[in-house]
């Protein structure tokens, strides 16, 4: 499902995309910028939010610097017939992220599951990923767990 | 970062209100005032604790396009290629891991058909091949970090 965006929801977006005014009423500045009415603003974002354009609202925080410094994407190569069951056991475990099914590349990627995890120690993070083996079971034939060593950008979406 | 920051980290990874003063109102909970609550997230991305306050837009579902991307890059050209992905303003995040696939970014577009040009423009620029890695199915997304 996608939510069609007109002229003005895109100029909101863009007067929101670095976050939100940090000033007493947001969205009165948000429409400010944008030429409308405060009441709009509000209407269009929650029409929005509830079309699932915007995720949600709030704080993001820089995980690195809340010692989260082990940021594992873990893959696993699951059968496709496998793949509904497998996501659902990745996916309601409460230490994953964010968990999708995405194409093989053979014969160098037969990985076709990825579940995201985030530890303040490596052995925290191993064993996050030993558990997911586990509720994997023979459901998974081979893993990796590939580290970021580096951000080389973080910006989010831009328009 | 004291208790009253840790616990402002833990409750407004979502949820925040859309209305007049919405700082006001989540502010009480928190026993602030809503200028107290303001200065504390200020100075919490000012000191890069918190990387952004606000919407956060989900590319696909304003009729755009997401993808994860890799390649393998020669280690000699690494810091090059990653000023080349990096110069691409539909690619969002660019991280280093340690695999022969060592280059993996987000690309996200407003467009459609705009995601298979700047795949197309990194490949062209860079020489080597992007792996393109689309989602097919979303299992689950939605972290809460505790801080």
């Amino acid at each position: 499902m996608t939510a069609a965006l007109d002229a003005i929801d895109r100029a909101i977006v863009v007067a929101t995309q670095d976050g939100l005014p940090l000033v007493d009423r947001p969205y009165h500045e948000v429409a400010r910028q944008v030429g409308i009415s405060p009441d709009e603003v509000m209407n269009r974002m929650d029409r929005l939010l509830h079309e699932g354009a915007i995720r949600r609202i709030g704080v993001v925080p820089n995980h690195y610097a809340l010692g989260y410094r082990f940021n594992g994407m873990t893959v696993w190569d699951v059968a496709d017939e496998h793949i509904a069951e497998a996501g659902k056991r990745v996916g309601d475990l409460d230490f994953v992220s964010h968990c999708y099914h995405r194409p093989r590349h053979l014969p160098d990627w037969p990985y076709s599951l990825f579940a995201m995890i985030h530890a303040k120690e490596k052995a925290q993070a191993d064993s996050l990923a030993e558990r997911i083996a586990c509720v994997l079971g023979d459901l998974s034939r081979g893993h990796l767990v590939l580290f970021s060593s580096r951000i080389l950008k973080k910006t989010g979406l831009r328009l | 970062m004291d208790e009253i920051d840790r616990a402002i980290i833990n409750t407004l990874q979502g949820g925040f209100p859309i209305c007049d003063q919405p700082f006001a109102a989540m502010a009480e909970p928190l026993g602030l005032t809503a200028a107290q609550l303001l200065a504390r997230i200020i100075k919490l991305k000012a000191d890069g604790i918190i990387s952004r306050f606000g919407p956060m837009w989900h590319a696909e579902r304003m009729g755009g396009e997401l993808t994860l991307a890799a390649m393998k890059v020669p280690q000699e050209r690494f810091d090059e290629v990653a000023g080349i992905v990096n110069s691409h303003p539909e690619v969002s995040q660019n991280y280093a891991r340690e695999h022969a696939l060592n280059m993996w970014f987000v690309v996200a577009t407003e467009k459609p058909g705009r995601k298979a040009e700047v795949l197309a423009g990194i490949e062209a620029g860079t020489g080597i091949p992007v792996h393109d890695m689309p989602k097919i199915q979303e299992f689950f997304v939605g972290l809460r970090f505790e801080a």
